[in-house]
């Protein structure tokens, strides 16, 4: 299919094997994988975390080089054939004058992707002379000619700025724009937007597919999200375990998929147009929320010192037995929200009212007997659990704070752990013994240790896998029976908010712009930010 | 940046009578009597209580106290018999054992202690930064190894011990230099330098493991982050990843460690001061503590938080004019 089309091959990769370590303990992170890109095409990379689908993408620009990784196959740009350049057998030289020049690569992370001392426009000057010997003054006038082109605004003068002072979006535009100062052949882009909003992700989407068109330059896309590669690849490769488990045309492949894992990996995606199968009858309202408003102190410059309103007088019910999603981008105040919901801060004003009885302003001495009805479960698994205790004593402890027993507390934890789905016989493990998804399971599990009447969910699945995720959700949907929670689910993800919620709040800039039924959001929103939220969605073909 | 500036003005105001109330305080707490001292073993009481007049001992501590403030802020009048002689602020008065003024007194022997501080600072940075990126590169093989034994050697090696042995091998086993005596800097620059050159490596040999150590961990912290990743992704010359981006990083948080340092160095300081017997500050306050000389110490004391304070503004400033994520408030 490669090569049709579009353009003559820019790259072959023949048979790449990548393996760590040495000895009884060799892990083949890459194993055998063969594909071709075609100029101006874009060739999507998708699998779980460990798939090695990054492993492949850092391949091709030699970058495992020294770390210890044994790298075989052949990476040949510029095709298989008399012209082409195989990346593996080059030296550390050699690879340098390639990399940036004929083959370039933008990261996930853009925060961090990007030298924190130094002018964004100084550091693709830097890049663009090592390449092209061009002076001071012309390459500091092709950096701004790059960000102007990936749609900086004003580019002369952002180019002074240094990458704290952009968003996350213009981050991403700026490594963008250090990847086109050579006029690279091909753009390796290693989950370009998934630290990024919704909103943005579309942008940078679409700025990548215009580039794409205008210089014909060719796309690697790595990404765990079958929606991005849906919307930006021509093809798309499927990897599992290493090995390239289905590769063709994107919108054949994620139609009709010929491979049980890719079918098994479509059925766990979200569907943001899928409607949930049971309804819950809404009950009377637990938790009322009214005007509620939280202030944080922004450091000051000077005497002045204004406060930034993370929670901007948000008025809304939770209602017995129903999950709540809250959805929206980041800086939207979602965390805020609930964390003043679970009473683990104070609103600036306004109330919150908890089955009958106000929560603002209760002394510690009197929230704590209220505290065990409402519990939290945390995004980031591992550091929401004491790396140094086992995790039978992770989910005992609020037992015990609670003077249960310690037999009993130690009994209880070994049943939840198995009501979780852990195996009870590993109590006395170590989180870090466990994977991202069961460590997830452990948080359930503590969280559920005192049998709350409301569990806060704050992003519990974005760290994981897509079919880890679809186990989690689960999990939490078989407790919410079996206990009765009353569950507040907060998500960027408005298809993971459409699959577990009944109502859904949306939020933007600490205001509530839109509270409704699921069905009745996704199918006919009121609210023109919410319009714009699910149109920016990329949606599986 | 005002704003800042002023809390740390006032901070420094506090913290400064804090500190000399406490000088005041153990003054009057330890049994020593400083007029003895100056007066000599044959002293009747009667002279003895002439004495005391005079250095004003006879008054309540907290008058004493209240008197030095007052010195400072306007200035005093010193009577002894039918002449007076102003002292004008900022006054730290006259010292009890020689009678000259303590400000004079510090004055003549700041340079001395800047000399040995501002030498020694850029000799053990250079050799502490070279060290520790050289340990960072050959991460866990022989020369890191070599580096840490020798870098953590010198951190466990009193000031007293490493400076004895300094003096004897290079003065004199192998009599390469003569024993230091200090030239100031205005008079000979040569001399100068050759004569610090000892003292500066007895605190470098001490001070320069803290920053092998903290430049070895830098290094190899920034260069296992994401934009080290990108710089190479995008063939820039391992050269200047290294030399641009990667030390940048880890040099910065060295800043503030020299300000928080700053007083244990002082410390250091006087031992080598009293070992290489160098007329500094550090000189004086040992003598002028084994003299119970009250205003002298009370200067000092005043003169070495003044210092503290300012070395850490001036570390914090450099911080943030450093790193424009920085801002002070």
């Amino acid at each position: 299919m490669t090569g049709e089309g579009s353009g003559g091959v820019v790259l072959s990769v023949r048979d790449l094997t990548v393996e760590f370590g040495s000895g009884d303990g060799v892990l083949r992170a890459v194993d055998g994988v063969s594909f071709d890109l075609a100029a101006g095409s874009a060739l999507g990379v998708v699998g779980e975390s460990g798939s090695g689908k990054s492993t492949t993408a850092l391949a091709l620009l030699g970058l495992h080089r020294r770390t210890g990784a044994r790298v075989t196959g052949r990476i040949l740009l510029g095709g298989d054939g008399p012209e082409g350049v195989d990346v593996n057998a080059l030296d550390d030289e050699a690879v340098r004058g390639v990399r940036g020049r004929r083959i370039a690569m933008i990261f996930q992370d853009p925060m961090s992707a990007l030298d924190p001392y130094y002018r964004i426009g100084d550091q693709i000057a830097e890049v663009y002379r090592a390449h092209s010997g061009a002076g001071r003054k012309a390459a500091w006038a092709r950096a701004v000619e790059v960000l102007d082109r990936v749609g900086i605004p004003d580019a002369a003068r952002r180019a002074r700025a240094r990458p704290h002072e952009f968003s996350g979006g213009m981050r991403q535009r700026a490594l963008i724009a250090m990847a086109l100062a050579c006029e690279p052949e091909i753009l390796v882009a290693d989950e370009p937007t998934s630290a990024l909003d919704v909103t943005v992700q579309a942008q940078i989407l679409d700025l990548l597919d215009g580039l794409r068109a205008d210089t014909g330059m060719a796309l690697l896309l790595v990404t765990h999200d079958l929606g991005v590669v849906s919307r930006s690849a021509d093809e798309v490769l499927v990897m599992h375990r290493g090995r390239a488990v289905e590769r063709g045309p994107v919108h054949e492949v994620l139609r009709a998929p010929a491979q049980p894992y890719t079918r098994s990996l479509l059925e766990a995606v979200p569907r943001l147009d899928a409607p949930r199968a049971a309804r819950r009858e809404p009950g009377e309202p637990l938790l009322t929320v009214t005007d509620l408003t939280r202030e944080f102190r922004r450091p000051g410059r000077g005497l002045r010192r204004d406060a930034a309103r993370a929670v901007d007088g948000v008025s809304l019910d939770v209602r017995r037995g129903e999950t709540l999603g809250v959805v929206g981008e980041s800086g939207s105040g979602k965390t805020t929200l609930v964390r003043m919901m679970v009473g683990l801060l104070a609103p600036t004003s306004g109330r919150i009212v908890f089955d009958g009885r106000e929560i603002t302003g209760l002394p510690e001495k009197r929230l704590r007997p209220i505290r065990r009805d409402l519990q939290m479960v945390f995004q980031d698994p591992m550091s929401s659990l004491n790396p140094r205790h086992t995790v039978g004593d992770s989910i005992a402890d609020p037992l015990r704070v609670r003077g249960v027993p310690d037999g009993e507390a130690r009994r209880t934890a070994r049943e939840l752990m198995e009501r979780v789905g852990l195996d009870p016989a590993r109590h006395d493990r170590y989180p870090h013994e466990f994977s991202g998804g069961q460590r997830q399971r452990m948080g359930i599990a503590r969280a559920l240790s005192l049998r709350p009447t409301l569990l806060v969910c704050d992003e519990p699945v974005s760290a994981l896998d897509v079919s880890t995720q679809a186990q989690i959700l689960e999990l939490l949907r078989d407790v919410q029976e079996d206990y009765g929670l009353t569950i507040v689910f907060v998500s960027h993800d408005l298809a993971v908010i459409r699959q577990v919620s009944d109502r859904v709040a949306v939020l933007r800039g600490g205001e509530l712009v839109e509270l409704a039924d699921v069905d009745e959001l996704y199918e006919s929103p009121r609210h023109e930010y919410t319009r714009t939220l699910l149109a920016a969605v990329p949606v599986l073909a | 940046m005002t704003l800042y500036l002023l809390r740390r003005l006032g901070s420094l105001l506090v913290l400064l009578v804090v500190m000399t109330a406490v000088v005041y305080g153990i003054f009057y707490a330890i049994p020593a009597d400083p007029a003895v001292l100056v007066c000599g073993k044959g002293c009747d009481g009667a002279q003895l209580a002439v004495v005391h007049h005079k250095l004003g001992l006879d008054q309540p501590v907290t008058t004493q106290y209240w008197h030095f403030l007052e010195g400072l802020v306007v200035g005093r009048d010193y009577s002894s018999g039918p002449d007076v002689t102003h002292c004008a602020a900022p006054c730290l008065g006259y010292s009890f054992q020689t009678d000259l003024p303590v400000l004079s007194l510090i004055a003549q022997r700041l340079p001395v202690s800047l000399s040995l501080t501002a030498g020694a600072v850029v000799l053990w940075t250079i050799t502490g930064v070279s060290l520790g990126l050289v340990s960072a590169l050959r991460e866990k093989r022989l020369t890191d190894r070599l580096i840490t034994v020798f870098v953590l050697g010198g951190l466990g090696t009193p000031v007293f011990v490493s400076g004895l042995l300094l003096l004897m091998v290079f003065c004199g086993w192998l009599q390469w230099l003569d024993f230091p005596v200090y030239v100031p800097l205005t008079e000979d620059p040569v001399a100068w330098a050759q004569n610090l050159i000892l003292p500066w490596l007895t605190l470098t040999i001490l001070q320069s493991a803290i920053f092998t150590r903290l430049t070895r961990t830098g290094m190899l912290e920034t260069l296992s982050e994401d934009h080290i990743r990108t710089f190479r992704a995008y063939g820039l010359p391992e050269r200047r990843v290294v030399g641009r981006h990667a030390l940048r990083g880890a040099l910065t948080p060295l800043i503030s460690i020299n300000a928080v340092e700053f007083g244990v160095v002082l410390v250091n300081a006087m031992l080598t001061e009293t070992l290489f017997g160098l007329p500094g500050i550090g000189q004086l306050i040992v003598q002028s503590s084994n003299n119970v000389d009250l205003p002298v110490v009370a200067g000092l004391t005043l003169t070495a938080g003044l210092a503290v304070v300012l070395a850490n503004t001036v570390a914090d400033l450099l911080y943030a004019a450093v790193d424009r994520r920085v801002v002070l408030a």
